[in-house]
């Protein structure tokens, strides 16, 4: 069963529609035209930007407007050997020798100059990913150049952090990363890795490879020593090259549960190491004690926050009993006011769903809801033409058993289940044993 | 009477409640402070450009109370404040600027702005009980009820017993709003909180709710007279206790944040607050107010900068 919201008729029952006065926020848009995105983006390697060994480039696109923005290179084994020669060659001649203190200077360039990009980086990243400008510019830019910072710090400083412990860098890290936050979760993963003195192959998603390669270009800007931090761009077999290759040390990945066990196989019975930051089911539980309004809103953000996709989003909701009903309430009157739509607009507070298959699969598993018998609450919101998108979305009467409570949707869909157990403590834990978050 | 069944004014939302300081009570839960913070501030972040902007203005306008609260006010002042609250921009030649929503004033100004304001639509706005402390006897802060709703005010702004209510005396509290309610007969009240001594977020939302469930037509924030005056999340505190009041009982209680709120942008950051919290039905001077004194000007020099492309040099609007 569906219920198409009318929100405003439940702000306040019996209101006379003919008074009520609309707000239209006229569109407020971020500029564009203060920096140009390249034809074309090679690959990084050995300080340089080089064409693929493969000479294939893939379209980027913009999901919001399906637009093409850039041609990216695609990596093949050579390309991807190259670089892992590269970082294997910075590693033993330059970066493991340098001075800690040395290492900090550079990281502590990256982040100013990320800094002093960030306008450009957000709209990019915004442009690329679909995600709000208003998270691109007041979080991930923020918090990728306050990584490069806190990292700098350390860097000549573990020496003292770990007494009785030599500390060493490891080697050659593979590093392959999400589409959910490019560019933080690059500056997640270089950050450290530099300032402990490792060098990097780093792998970006292949539907946002574009804020990566703009953090290419700031390492050279920032003088970088060649090879200690290669970008190579692609698809899912450029990602298995770069997991797989023999003479990689480390493997760091942030990603889905299916891809992350696929490399824990390929890992296995080698000396290679291992990060794995996969997906996740995560429960909110309200009690009736709670603050009910503020309670609405940690869940809008569980959920809601990027478009749902977030390794951590509370796409479960476990509320006592006795406060269904206000919760459910708060929460379809809340969902209303949800501003979908254009990401360049700085009211926007949903975007656009990061690619076509990511929204297939979210349309599939939430028809997979509805079927199970789930009732949808979903909002009335009016969406574009083109691109990707999803309106905000919970499902309530969701069974533990069904499928779309024991798999990661990565989307605005959140399954709202009741609970007398004061606790809440045993559905919340009820998942599959193998989740993996 | 805090257990009688009584129907409130019927010229604003005419509902049937139980005025009873015990279902007040129950419905003051805590408030998180953090999130409520936090709320406040994103929505403080809407950009509101070109129609949109000049549109909200204009509503800022129509919600203003105009105040002058001052031991030195003089007929004359508040004369002059009249016109500026009938016509706040006589050099606007779309005539398009709307009036202001009432001008406030101490009692003994009552007459004179009555005779000022007489056939403009603008109402009148006195404080009452014992302004701004609240400090005096219940039965002053009644007689003075009587009396100014009688020189003629549409609008009388009671300050609660602050000492009372940080003690615990809530009965007291609630008593005194629900008898100068009666004495208000047809007028309009509005009962001023003084947020910024009630120290945290969880008493604003209790106080807010033994307001209403006393009588309150209109919740305020502050007399303008302390330290902390209206901030987004206090407003944003209250907004979210008239909600559930209205969920409860059906009537539609107004807002009225007072006290600092100086300029255009941050009088927009309220209007969006009140628009996404509350919706469109809230988006009346019936039901929102800005208590201010020098945030007039300011919003007509943006309607003039969006109309002309260029920013007036204050001079070119009239002090009051």
């Amino acid at each position: 069963m569906t219920t198409t919201l009318e929100t405003r008729d439940r702000l306040a029952p019996g209101a006379a529609s003919s008074s009520l006065v609309e707000w239209h926020y006229s569109p407020s848009l971020e500029a564009t035209d203060h920096f140009k995105l390249a034809s074309r983006y090679n690959l990084f390697i050995g300080g340089e930007f080089v064409e693929p060994h493969s000479k294939r480039w893939f379209e980027t696109i913009n999901p919001a407007t399906e637009e093409t923005l850039a041609e990216i290179a695609e990596a093949d084994n050579e390309d991807v050997d190259r670089a892992v020669r590269e970082a294997r060659r910075a590693y033993e001649k330059v970066w493991r020798k340098l001075a800690p203190s040395e290492r900090a200077k550079y990281i502590f360039r990256i982040a100013r100059l990320i800094q002093e990009k960030s306008r450009a980086l957000a709209v990019v990243e915004t442009m690329n990913g679909g995600k709000p400008i208003k998270e691109s510019r007041d979080i991930d830019i923020p918090l990728s150049a306050a990584h490069f910072f806190y990292y700098a710090g350390w860097a000549d400083k573990l020496e003292y952090a770990f007494p009785n412990r030599n500390v060493a860098p490891i080697g050659v890290a593979a590093q392959i990363i999400p589409w959910n936050f490019p560019l933080l979760m690059a500056a997640w993963k270089l950050a450290p890795a530099l300032a402990a003195g490792n060098t990097i192959v780093l792998k970006p998603a292949e539907t946002t490879p574009l804020t990566s390669l703009l953090l290419g270009e700031i390492i050279q800007e920032a003088g970088l020593p060649a090879g200690v931090v290669n970008i190579v761009t692609g698809g899912p077999q450029s990602g298995a090259a770069v997991a797989g290759h023999k003479d990689v040390d480390k493997i760091a990945f942030t990603g889905s549960t299916e891809v992350g066990k696929r490399i824990q196989r390929a890992v296995a019975g080698t000396k290679k190491k291992l990060t794995l930051e996969l997906g996740g089911k995560a429960p909110n539980i309200i009690f009736e004690d709670a603050p009910l309004d503020q309670a609405i809103e940690g869940i809008i953000n569980g959920i809601y926050f990027n478009q749902g996709h977030v390794c951590c989003a509370g796409s479960r909701l476990f509320v006592q009993e006795s406060v269904v009903e206000p919760i459910i309430r708060k929460l379809r009157d809340r969902i209303g006011t949800l501003r979908v739509g254009n990401p360049l607009d700085k009211n926007t507070d949903v975007g656009a769903i990061n690619s076509r298959a990511q929204l297939e699969k979210i349309q599939e598993l939430v028809d997979s809801g509805v079927e199970e018998g789930a009732e949808m609450f979903q909002s009335s919101c009016s969406v574009p033409d083109r691109g990707f998108w999803f309106r905000p979305t919970f499902f309530t009467g969701v069974a533990q058993s069904s499928r779309i409570a024991q798999e990661e949707i990565f989307g605005p869909v959140r399954l709202k289940k009741r609970t007398t157990r004061p606790t809440g403590c045993r559905p919340a834990s009820g998942l599959k044993k193998d989740r993996g978050f | 009477m805090s257990e009688s069944l009584v129907a409130s004014t019927p010229i604003f939302t005419p509902a049937v409640f139980r005025r009873s300081l015990g279902d007040a009570l129950e419905m003051a839960h805590g408030v998180d402070a953090v999130a409520a913070d936090e709320r406040a501030a994103s929505l403080a972040k809407r950009s509101l450009k070109k129609e949109s902007k000049v549109w909200g203005l204009k509503l800022v306008i129509s919600m203003m109370d105009l105040t002058t609260l001052e031991g030195k006010d003089t007929r004359g002042k508040v004369w002059a404040l009249c016109q500026k609250a009938i016509r706040p921009d006589p050099a606007s030649r779309d005539h398009d600027i709307p009036h202001v929503g009432a001008v406030c004033v101490y009692p003994t100004m009552i007459p004179f702005v009555k005779q000022a304001l007489t056939g403009s639509g603008v109402h009148v706005a006195s404080v009452a009980t014992g302004f701004p402390s609240g400090q005096t006897f219940t039965s002053i802060k009644v007689e003075e009820t009587r009396q100014v709703v009688a020189a003629g005010a549409d609008e009388v702004d009671m300050v609660i017993d602050r000492g009372a209510f940080l003690s615990g005396d809530h009965q007291k509290v609630f008593d005194e709003v629900a008898e100068v309610k009666e004495a208000c007969g047809p007028a309009h009240l509005k009962v001023i909180l003084e947020t910024g001594e009630l120290a945290n977020y969880d008493q604003v939302r209790k106080a807010s709710l033994i307001a209403m469930y006393a009588g309150a037509d209109f919740i305020k924030t502050s007399t303008g007279k302390v330290g902390v005056n209206a901030t987004l999340p206090v407003t944003l505190v209250m907004l979210e206790a008239i909600r559930d009041f209205h969920h409860v009982t059906g009537k539609r209680v107004g807002m009225k944040p007072a006290g600092g709120i100086s300029n255009a942008k941050l009088s927009l950051a309220y209007l969006v607050l009140l628009y996404e919290t509350m919706g469109p039905e809230w988006m009346t001077p019936d039901l929102f107010r800005f208590g201010a004194s020098s945030l007039l000007n300011d919003v007509l020099m943006q309607i003039r900068k969006e109309k002309t492309g260029a920013y007036q040099s204050g001079d070119y609007f009239t002090l009051d």
